[in-house]
């Protein structure tokens, strides 16, 4: 009945009755335990280096990612994110996604493409960091991580949208980046040039909450049509006060000229970037970058 | 076959009535053969149960299989339907979620965290002491064969495997069981050394549970090699091997009531449930010999699959939450 069952011990050989100890391998058997060490060595091998493969990408230093709000410092964050994507789902503007294989060790960790889909805080609360179960995103940071000069904000920072509410501020301590207007021969604010239509286009995904249409719902761009005499949609649409205004600054060759220019109050939140009409945007979000004065 | 042998037969009748003594037959059919192996067992009593268990073997269950495969895609599906239909109800992957507001933590994506961010916030104790006595009761490794889209990945790519296998294709090729040990050690020493969660990055579990709620990603590249590998290479390499996640839920299993029980009485010892098995160490007590008591709990690194129990054919194998059975 158990013809597939091997015998526990193979029977010992009659003839030499003090021989308890193990018998000897059989050449075949040898072999196949040399192989399975082998496959076992290959095995580990393989495992470990895919393991360690994820490292490629902090070895040819990848640009930054825009984190979202309340990140902590991208190497404390990227250990403690546990890459659940909770935070993923409770943003009402879908602007945070999830890294794939090319970010290695960081796959799976949330990032932000402030040119595509900004935060614009139209959660009011900073949904994403209340959803973080590890405290990868949080509002108030341990004693033990000290903040970098210049990223933490004077003052916590006050969400325009609910500027008249007995609490306008955003419970946020530290920016997520600073704007800087990157390509200033584009900006049609520079160029002292109007705008008209949707900021990027009619097939534009993006969206953003506009006070003036619906407090609670944020709506597609693409819907939203601009006339303005002089380009001021960075400054027009940025949720947070007093982080950028139109400045008469002296330009390289000595002229006056109109600029947006970006203050302390900078959250790095992106909507600048996103709502930047000229293509590619003018202004642009540096991830991680500090305030400097 | 069976007319040469009875016209040889016919022709020795032939031969004993002219008074040659009859003889032992030089050869007898296949079929006739069968029954007189049966008779040979004994009584009457004992024919017909062998006649039974030939019947039991027979017939193939997949009540178990059935049920665990539709309890892992329902799980599974309802993180995917809850964040896109936004039903709030459950949240997040399986790395970690929010179950109407209770987080819920995989104690090995924890330990990760742990060791490389070594700075424990409320939530993530919470949500790690939740799975944690959910799984010391439900059976630790449950996880792995209940929970896990990965396992049911493994398990379908295995039975490619098994088909090339008796095709003589290929053949299995196993490893070094304390390979997990070791991997689960190194990953456990990467997160401290490097300060990242080196494991989560190839975590297969994590891969493919975040790919079917946020859409797939080039990283189930990862998932399909590893799949390759076991249909080609080695049976159910990664659960058997290397899993650190399967190792840490089956020590919370050395702690849980819920376990396969091995009933001693009426095993054949014919060893089906170690063929279908996962992971076969653990039913080493159905060896002829081996079991030290008439019923014996399978180890803790048992997952709890069900597949041993639905094709045993004499019930010795069953589920048993311990000391249930004295309440009851």
């Amino acid at each position: 009945m158990s013809q597939d069952e091997k015998p526990d011990t193979p029977p010992a050989p009659a003839d030499k009755p003090a021989a308890r100890a193990k018998p000897p391998l059989s050449r075949s058997r040898r072999q196949e335990l040399r192989r399975k060490l082998l496959r076992t060595v290959l095995l580990t091998g393989g495992v470990i280096g895919a393991g360690l493969s994820g490292f490629l990408p902090l070895v040819y230093a990848r640009s930054p990612r825009l984190r979202p709000p309340g990140a902590l410092d991208e190497k404390d964050f990227l250990s403690s994110c546990i890459k659940c994507g909770q935070c993923v789902q409770v943003c009402p503007v879908d602007a945070i996604k999830l890294a794939d294989l090319v970010d290695g060790i960081g796959v799976g960790a949330p990032y932000i493409d402030a040119r595509k889909q900004a935060c614009d805080f139209s959660c009011d609360a900073v949904q994403c960091v209340l959803a973080c179960p590890t405290g990868s995103l949080t509002y108030h940071k341990p004693a033990f991580l000290e903040a970098r000069p210049g990223a933490q904000l004077a003052a916590k920072p006050i969400l325009l949208a609910k500027e008249n509410d007995p609490e306008p501020t955003l419970n946020l301590t530290e920016r997520m980046g600073v704007a800087r207007l990157t390509r200033p021969e584009m900006c049609l604010a520079i160029k002292g040039k109007g705008f008209k239509g949707p900021a990027r286009g009619h097939t534009f995904r993006g969206k953003m909450r506009y006070m003036r249409i619906d407090r609670w719902k944020p709506v597609r761009i693409a819907e939203v049509r601009y006339e303005v005499e002089e380009c001021d949609l960075c400054v027009r649409e940025c949720p947070i006060k007093g982080a950028i205004s139109i400045e008469t600054v002296y330009a390289p060759d000595g002229s006056l000229r109109k600029s947006p220019v970006v203050h302390e109050p900078c959250v790095g939140c992106g909507v600048c970037e996103m709502i930047c009409p000229t293509e590619p945007g003018s202004i642009e979000i540096v991830p991680r970058e500090v305030w400097r004065t | 076959m069976s007319n040469t042998i009875l016209r040889k037969r016919f022709r020795e009748q032939i031969l004993v009535m002219f008074g040659r003594e009859p003889k032992k037959p030089e050869a007898i059919g296949e079929e006739a053969q069968k029954i007189h192996l049966l008779k040979r067992t004994g009584n009457k009593e004992k024919l017909q149960a062998a006649a039974a268990h030939a019947e039991a073997h027979m017939s193939t269950s997949h009540k178990w299989r059935n049920r665990r495969w539709v309890a892992l895609l329902l799980i599974n599906l309802f993180f995917v339907f809850s964040f896109h239909y936004d039903i709030q109800i459950l949240e997040g992957a399986l790395t970690a979620s929010r179950f109407i507001g209770f987080h819920l933590i995989d104690l090995n994506s924890a330990l990760q965290v742990m060791l490389a961010h070594r700075n424990i916030i409320t939530n993530l104790l919470i949500g790690t002491g939740t799975v944690l006595v959910l799984w010391m009761l439900f059976g630790g490794r449950t996880f792995c064969s209940w929970v896990c889209p990965y396992h049911l990945l493994a398990e379908w790519a295995e039975k490619i495997h098994l088909w090339l296998v008796r095709e003589k294709l290929v053949t299995d090729a196993p490893v070094d069981r304390r390979l997990r040990t070791v991997f689960w050690i190194v990953f456990a020493f990467l997160a401290v050394a490097t300060g990242y969660t080196v494991y989560e990055a190839i975590s297969p579990t994590g891969i493919v549970s975040r790919a079917l709620i946020y859409g797939p990603g080039l990283a189930l590249l990862w998932v399909l090699a590893l799949l390759v590998f076991e249909v080609f290479f080695v049976r159910r390499a990664w659960c058997r091997y290397a899993c650190p996640i399967g190792l840490t839920y089956g020590v919370v299993g050395i702690l849980s009531p819920l376990r396969i029980k091995y009933s001693l009485e009426n095993c054949y010892h014919e060893g089906n449930c170690r063929k279908v098995c996962l992971v076969p160490h653990v039913l080493d007590t159905v060896i002829k010999g081996r079991a030290v008591h008439t019923e014996v709990p399978i180890g803790p690194d048992c997952t709890r699959c069900g597949l041993c129990v639905d094709v045993c054919p004499t019930n010795s194998l069953t589920y048993d939450v311990k000391g249930l059975s004295k309440l009851l």
